[in-house]
């Protein structure tokens, strides 16, 4: 399992640079809405075929690798489409298709204005996202998280009020901030190593540190990481930057920006720094330890939150560090888990922001406190909420289950309690920031809502089908993409060893 | 033929030009423009001839008069002054087809002494990368520096008290350089460099060489602007004619840059400036000094030029960080940086001369969601060079900060690197203040005018500049981006074989 054969392709760059293509064939036809958003759903299907084309390969153990030029002196901007790459690929460029569908929707059902300019910068997102997916090492890595920071800037200011320019305000200030410390930590670690390739198991062979020089590093990387990752305390630009349209919440500020944040922690944590450094000068625990508190304190922090959007932006920034808990265990399941909860949560989340919007584009209502009732007017999107509800409380058959699963399991392999304690804790907490809203659609008496129904098929479609996506891998992790297989064998490729 | 004379090609060319240009200026006045652009058009392809003549046959010498060195005048054509001349040609050539619209827009009937003065400083830069003697740059830093003054003058009202200013500053920058030059010449017995740095060991302890290297060095400070001996920068940047400044904001500065890195590293050494005599440090520390200084006044001003001279002060202390580290990736990054910042800045600058032609004024407190309405693509370079400046890859600017990253981590100058990322978090905040009001504030209409913002009496834009002002603006937008792309092969084919044999 742990043989990679490397082969050069050029498909992982037709798949970064095909969503770019779009961009001015959206620009030029801007005046055409209709032929503007076939292009988007054209080039994301093509996207998502070129990622798919690669799993195969990257089943049997084979890697794609394609070198495009030196951008430093011995640097090459390189992709390669390994399992981990290939497994975010996957959620992003799939999420994207659907996620397309129901921009179409609400963003015609609430007449908004600079569609255009909307669905572009969307696609330069992507293009980055999959670039962040598929860098072969770390300046390549942080070429594309600088641009997606860039190109998701316009997504956040889009509607162009004071409130959400003041909250673009500050996700430039954190973000940015963050990318100078991450370009620095690049610096630093070429630096030292000369060498900037990721590699399972970790770069930093043979090499002797002093602890306070690898801490301070980790730190850097950490602050780098943890913007995008929404690791307390610098997590409060997401919350902020929920003023963006639903369909940016959804897919950029629940899967493809957030996620290449903990994609990152895994990538530094498995691929740079490596488990024996890891363990070696405690850097795990520090790790663990911000995961542990932020998923707590956001778990908290969601169930006072009246704001629909804003509440499910606590509950992602508490299930990223899921992810980044999974990833400081070091053990084979919880790297496994971690990596799955990139997956399920990707589901799941999405889910629920398509849920939002359908009520805030129908209804006009973005408070819980405004929900009673609404059940009665629209029952297929309150029951796409109630899976994706169910399944964030890591409650079977929904696939939010399996990534808890294999996260309690492994932290039994490490022998310690408290992040088991940590899991339960956060379940109970997800039942108590979500289940209220069950109960007030369900179960409360219905307001005034003659003549509301469900959202245009353009939103209702998306987000049943995420919701059954979210059913379907509980029932079967291995399903189509083979999230499950992919993720032992990132485990297993980093860990060594089996899963169990 | 011509290999031999390559040196010495290109300031001869700019010279005649400037004299057929005053000629025809008294009688053909419709003359004087496609000359400007034939000369520097001539001189681009030289300077391009130079650079590949240089890589593939090594350095070139030219004696003037046939007298041998040290006695006679040398120009040398080596790895780094063909690549500081490729830079002051292609930022010329760009900014010479934006002056046809520009400068009679701005000095309408000044065509012809303008462009003669301007082909005099072009003549004074080159001859300054050329020359391989102290004393004929010298005489090449006088033309440059008055024919300077006389294109900061030119400009609105308020510009001849700024060029007099930057005439005073310049002068004693000029007086320095030349009594730091007399004791050079006291204690070595020369004046040609190569001959110098030959002697320097043998008088490495000799007093009087400190004294020189310290006052040569004050003097080029001055002309480059380090803090804080920048203050003639920012009123000459802000008064003079736009399309002057684009010349002189770009090259000016970096051809003193050039001066001190010739001096220090080529000349006197790298072990006599960064160990007997660590002159390369206080000039690091001051450029980091220089850095946040800038970047601060920057975020305060209100009009774009002036905003931008003082981000010069700022980016113009990054290529002293890189002198100040003396090493070898302190070294690329600050050349990277000398072709990178010029192309940056010129794009920026020529962006103002746009507004200007467009709306007569470039008050960043006027701006708003009009002027990117209505003047797309100028913005659209805006943007791209903006986002360089900030150090977003895979920009140009990035990658100066990424080389200069790695020379602080290198020299363990941890407060070097944290100068470089604060600076980038401080670009970000002025830099975007400006995309914010272009492409968000609302425009006039909606907003009621206010003492505070005279939005009435200033329209804002009404259509795009004309494309003779957009091409080279676009180019140069569009080189940031290629520049970026392809700066390893830049380091590697052009910049390392420059760097001194001891580094």
């Amino acid at each position: 399992m742990n043989i990679v054969e490397m082969y050069t392709s050029s498909v992982p760059l037709y798949a970064v640079l095909v969503s770019l293509l779009a961009v001015p064939l959206i620009l030029a036809s801007s005046r055409y809405p209709n032929l503007r958003e076939f292009w988007t759903i054209l080039v994301g299907i093509a996207k998502f075929g070129l990622v798919l084309s690669l799993l195969p390969g990257v089943l049997e153990g084979r890697v794609a690798v394609i070198r495009l030029m030196e951008i430093s002196p011995g640097i090459e901007l390189a992709l390669k489409a390994d399992a981990l790459g290939v497994f975010f690929a996957i959620i992003a460029s799939g999420l994207w298709i659907l996620t397309s569908l129901y921009s179409i929707g609400y963003m015609r059902g609430l007449n908004e204005h600079k569609q255009t300019r909307y669905f572009a910068c969307f696609a330069v997102c992507l293009s980055a996202t999959i670039g962040i997916a598929f860098a072969a090492n770390l300046l390549t890595f942080v070429v594309f998280y600088e641009i997606l920071t860039i190109a998701a800037y316009p997504l956040v200011i889009h509607k162009e009020t004071r409130a959400a320019i003041s909250a673009g305000r500050k996700y430039l200030l954190y973000t940015l901030t963050a990318g100078v410390l991450l370009i620095a930590a690049t610096a630093w670690t070429y630096q030292i190593n000369g060498n900037l390739d990721f590699k399972p198991g970790g770069i930093f062979t043979g090499i002797s540190f002093s602890s306070g020089t690898i801490t301070a590093l980790f730190f850097l990387f950490l602050g780098g990481l943890g913007v995008k990752a929404a690791i307390m305390p610098i997590h409060s630009w997401l919350p902020t930057a929920m003023v963006a349209p639903t369909p940016v919440s959804a897919l950029l500020h629940a899967v493809a920006v957030v996620k290449a944040g903990v994609f990152g922690v895994v990538r530094v944590v498995g691929f740079v720094f490596g488990p024996e450094l890891m363990r070696e000068f405690g850097l795990n625990t520090i790790l663990a330890v911000f995961a542990g508190a932020t998923i707590i304190l956001a778990s908290l922090l969601a169930l006072k939150q009246d704001n629909l959007k804003r509440r499910l932006a606590y509950s992602t920034i508490a299930h990223l560090s899921y992810v980044a808990l999974g990833a400081a265990l070091l053990t084979p399941a919880a790297f496994a888990g971690g990596i799955m909860c990139i997956a399920t949560h990707a589901t799941m989340k999405i889910t629920l922001f398509f849920c939002a919007g359908a009520i805030y584009v129908n209804l006009h209502k973005e408070n819980v406190s405004e929900l009673d009732g609404i059940a009665k007017a629209m029952p297929w999107t309150m029951g796409a909420f109630a899976v994706g509800a169910v399944g964030l409380a890591g409650i079977p058959p929904v696939n939010g289950f399996i990534s808890k699963w294999y996260l309690g399991l492994g932290s039994l392999q490490a022998g310690e309690w408290i992040p088991i304690a940590i899991l339960v804790i956060s379940g109970l907490l997800n039942i108590g920031y979500l289940f209220p809203i069950l109960y007030r659609a369900f179960c409360k008496p219905a307001g005034n809502l003659h003549g509301k129904g469900e959202a245009s098929p353009a939103m209702l479609i998306p987000l049943i089908i995420t919701a059954l996506l979210s059913i379907l891998f509980g029932l079967n992790p291995d399903l189509f993409f083979h999230f499950y297989r992919m993720a032992v064998q990132i485990s297993v490729s980093v860990l060594g060893g089996g899963i169990l | 033929m011509i290999t031999q004379n390559a040196p010495a090609l290109i300031p001869v060319i700019y010279l005649a030009a400037s004299i057929l240009i005053a000629l025809a200026g008294m009688r053909r006045k419709w003359l004087v423009y496609p000359l400007a652009v034939f000369a520097t058009a001539i001189a681009f392809s030289v300077a391009g001839f130079n650079l590949f003549l240089v890589l593939h046959s090594g350095t070139v010498s030219y004696r003037f008069g046939g007298w041998i060195p040290p006695i006679g005048i040398e120009y040398v054509l080596d790895p780094l002054s063909a690549f500081v001349a490729m830079v002051v040609a292609a930022v010329a050539f760009a900014v010479l087809i934006h002056s046809r619209r520009s400068v009679p827009l701005e000095l309408a009937g000044k065509e012809a002494p303008y462009y003669a003065v301007l082909m005099l400083l072009l003549c004074g830069f080159n001859g300054i990368v050329f020359t391989g003697d102290f004393f004929n740059l010298y005489v090449f830093l006088e033309i440059a520096s008055l024919a300077g003054y006389g294109l900061v003058g030119l400009g609105e009202k308020r510009s001849p008290v700024a060029a007099f200013r930057y005439l005073i500053m310049g002068s004693l920058g000029a007086s320095f350089y030349l009594l730091g030059l007399a004791f050079l010449y006291m204690a070595t017995g020369s004046l040609n460099m190569a001959d110098i740095s030959r002697i320097i060991p043998y008088v490495s302890g000799n007093p009087v060489l400190f004294v020189a290297v310290s006052l040569m060095t004050i003097g080029l400070g001055i002309k480059m602007a380090i803090f804080p001996l920048h203050g003639w920068l920012p009123d000459a940047y802000t008064y003079a004619p736009s399309t002057s400044v684009a010349m002189i904001a770009p090259l000016g500065t970096k051809i003193a840059a050039y001066v001190i890195i010739r001096m220090l590293f080529y000349v006197f050494g790298v072990h006599y400036v960064s160990r007997d005599f660590p002159i390369t440090t206080v000039i690091g520390w001051l450029s980091v000094i220089g850095i946040i200084y800038g970047s601060i006044m920057a975020m305060t001003q209100t009009e774009l030029k002036r905003m931008l001279a003082y981000s010069s002060v700022a980016q113009i202390g990054y290529i002293g960080m890189g002198i100040g580290l003396a090493s070898p990736l302190g070294l690329i990054g600050a050349v990277l940086h000398v072709l990178n910042h010029a192309f940056m800045i010129a794009c920026l600058f020529l962006v103002a001369g746009n507004l200007r032609a467009r709306v007569g004024h470039s008050n960043i407190s006027d701006f708003n969601k009009s002027y990117c309405k209505k003047m797309p693509w100028t913005f659209a370079a805006f943007t791209i060079a903006a986002l360089s400046m900030i150090g977003i890859p895979p920009t140009a600017g990035f990658f100066s900060k990424w080389y200069l990253a790695l020379a602080t981590i290198d020299a363990n100058n941890w407060i070097f690197l944290a100068v470089i990322l604060i600076s980038s978090l401080l670009n970000a905040v002025y830099f975007f203040n400006i995309l914010e009001r272009v492409y968000l504030r609302p425009a006039a209409s909606t907003v009621p005018a206010t003492l505070s913002s005279p939005t009435a009496a200033n329209p804002g834009p009404q259509r795009e500049a004309s494309l003779s002002l957009l091409v080279p603006t676009l180019t140069l937008a569009t080189a940031i981006l290629v520049l970026g792309l392809f700066n390893a092969v830049i380091v590697k084919k052009l910049i390392l074989p420059m760097l001194p044999v001891v580094m």
